[in-house]
């Protein structure tokens, strides 16, 4: 992670806040900083949205594109997580510095992704044991101010819910090779379920306490966190423990407890958000408000 | 625990505070015409066109600022540049022979010399090899410090000294971020504020808001950190005020200075400390904030 560097005492000012329930910005320990949604702001991916959390700056754009399913699972689609941490984050993640975290990040999304009580492959398949739809979805990871995998999983999952597949008219075989034909209109296109795709919630470990949403400052006082993936009805589809530290299985089961509370709230403020946008963007000349304003 | 909300970028406030009104100032974004008159010389943040020599341009993005013929351009967001006598705030980011390093948001590390700060012990001292040996004991990697700028080099990197009981290890507190350029000039940059909690301000953008010690300044200078103490939750809560009152005050980018964090953490008082992360209720607090300023200056 992003490396902060703190002095004892700062440290020991934040740990006392979180014992007191009172963190150095003000929040408890269960409350979120401001967060925001823009979707659609790639032109030329099929789905993009990007989502700024305090100073945590996220950009996703997903692709899709035809290939040849797997010959083990012929009846389902793909998706690929590629993230890309910038060096405008922050200097360490220059060269190969961010290639680790990338990795973690984008090990950790296919494995939420990877149950069909998640996301649907089965959707993107069009002709068995032929041809699949494949996504690939982007990460782009432009500033670091701590909580990345909840914001990254936010954005990915306000892409996937932007995201236009085209329609395939007429197949036609022709000996062992298949034609597809694409829609001729370009807004013939049909959306991905997204209902049961997975929020990431972190909870992050300061003295006894667990927090969500910390700040590139708490990360740094943090011995461990627990990164659970939980749908909006509340069902925990992955777990991972990051860093050295270790939990006791009380605090654990507590933090179970917790993240799917904080994890069934921050998919129903995500559901809210996008039908807000959603219906903002059917207006004829929906503003853009991009990086610049 | 209060609800989450994500909130679209169409709906983003404005944090300007003279947005449209008459008197604002005018703000150069780098490649700029200033001006095409050729009898004004040019100043910092400003270039000659290569093609057409009349032509002033800014080089970057700021206010203009003009003393007689000279002509400068301001930058809203800086790194700080090191002026002799300017309180700063910086982290030890490296122990060396004889001195550390310090990260003081300028564009070179600054230094501090081992023979420009108080060791323990008196004052008039001599530095032998064991406080040489020692360095790491009085500041590590990480620490804050509050010192003043000693001399500035001939590359723009400082050289700090901490010699009054002022200066030196900060202790419990936090830390806030701010450009360099909204910090006002005043004779004293370190303030122990109506409402309970002491603020240093340093030139640099670097602001150290901690509790109101009980004691006199006398402990505040030195090595030492008690890190036994545990501040109270209503120390703690002024702090956290007071850091989300600077910030709104920087989102607007307000002018910092004691009277204007005291008057913005009076106005804060309608608002929850949660309330205050929210880009309205920080814009809110500094417009109150402002308009308090003017009407007290304009009385």
């Amino acid at each position: 992670m992003a490396g902060v560097l703190l002095s004892e005492a700062e440290k020991t000012f934040i740990l006392h806040g979180v014992q007191s329930d009172l963190r150095n910005d003000g929040r408890s320990k269960q409350d979120y900083r401001p967060m925001e949604l823009e979707l659609d702001i790639v032109t030329h991916a099929n789905g993009s949205a990007r989502v700024r959390l305090a100073n945590t700056d996220i950009l996703v754009g997903v692709k899709t594109e035809i290939d040849v399913p797997k010959p083990e699972k012929p009846d389902e689609g793909k998706i690929e997580f590629f993230v890309d941490c910038s060096a405008n984050a922050t200097p360490e993640f220059e060269g190969k510095g961010g290639e680790d975290l990338a990795t973690e990040i984008s090990n950790f999304l296919s494995t939420s992704f990877n149950s069909g009580l998640s996301f649907d492959l089965k959707s993107l398949c069009i002709l068995k044991e032929i041809q699949c739809w494949k996504l690939y979805v982007d990460i782009l990871i432009l500033e670091c101010g701590g909580n990345l995998f909840d914001a990254v999983s936010l954005a990915v999952k306000a892409a996937l819910h932007n995201t236009m597949v085209p329609r395939v008219e007429t197949m036609a075989m022709d000996g062992g090779n298949v034609d597809l034909q694409l829609s001729g209109d370009p807004y013939d296109c049909w959306r991905l379920d997204i209902k049961n795709v997975p929020c990431l919630v972190t909870l992050t470990k300061i003295g006894e306490h667990l927090i969500v949403d910390p700040t590139a400052e708490e990360e740094n006082c943090s011995m461990a966190s627990l990164v659970l993936a939980v749908t909006e009805d509340g069902r925990i589809n992955s777990l991972s423990k990051t860093s050295v530290g270790s939990f006791h299985p009380h605090t654990l089961t507590e933090g179970l407890k917790v993240g799917t509370e904080v994890g069934i709230r921050l998919n129903k403020a995500l559901k809210e958000a996008l039908e807000k946008e959603e219906k903002r963007l059917q207006a004829d000349k929906p503003e853009r408000s991009g990086f610049l304003k | 625990m209060s609800n989450i909300r994500i909130r679209l970028a169409s709906e983003r406030v404005n944090p300007s505070l003279t947005f449209g009104e008459e008197g604002a100032p005018q703000l150069f974004t780098p490649g700029e015409t200033i001006t095409e008159n050729q009898r004004v010389m040019s100043g910092h943040g400003t270039y000659m066109d290569e093609d057409n020599k009349e032509v002033l341009r800014a080089s970057v993005a700021g206010t203009v600022e003009r003393v007689n013929q000279l002509i400068c351009v301001r930058p809203i967001k800086c790194r700080y540049m090191g002026e002799i006598g300017d309180v700063v705030v910086g982290r030890i980011t490296e122990v060396q022979q004889k001195r550390w390093k310090v990260d003081t948001n300028s564009r070179l590390d600054s230094v501090l010399l081992i023979s420009s700060v108080n060791l323990p012990g008196g004052e008039l001292r001599r530095r032998s090899v064991e406080d040489e040996q020692m360095m790491r004991k009085y500041l590590q990697e990480g620490d804050l410090v509050s010192a003043e700028v000693q001399s500035v080099f001939s590359d723009g990197s400082l050289s700090l000294h901490t010699r009054s009981l002022k200066y030196g290890k900060l202790s419990q507190g936090l830390l806030v971020k701010v450009s360099p350029s909204l910090i006002l000039r005043r004779k004293n940059h370190f303030h122990n504020l109506l409402c309970g909690a002491s603020i240093i301000l340093g030139n640099n953008g670097l602001i150290w808001i901690y509790p109101t010690s009980p004691e006199d300044e006398s402990g505040v200078g030195g090595f030492t950190q008690n890190l036994e103490q545990v501040i109270d939750k209503e120390d703690r809560e002024r702090i956290a005020r007071l850091r989300n009152c600077v910030l709104a005050l920087s989102a607007s980018k307000f002018m910092l200075f004691d009277t204007s964090i005291q008057y913005a953490y009076e106005e804060s008082s309608n608002y929850s400390l949660k309330e205050l992360l929210a880009p309205e209720c920080m814009l809110d607090v500094a417009f109150r904030t402002r308009h308090r300023l003017q009407s007290y200056r304009d009385a």
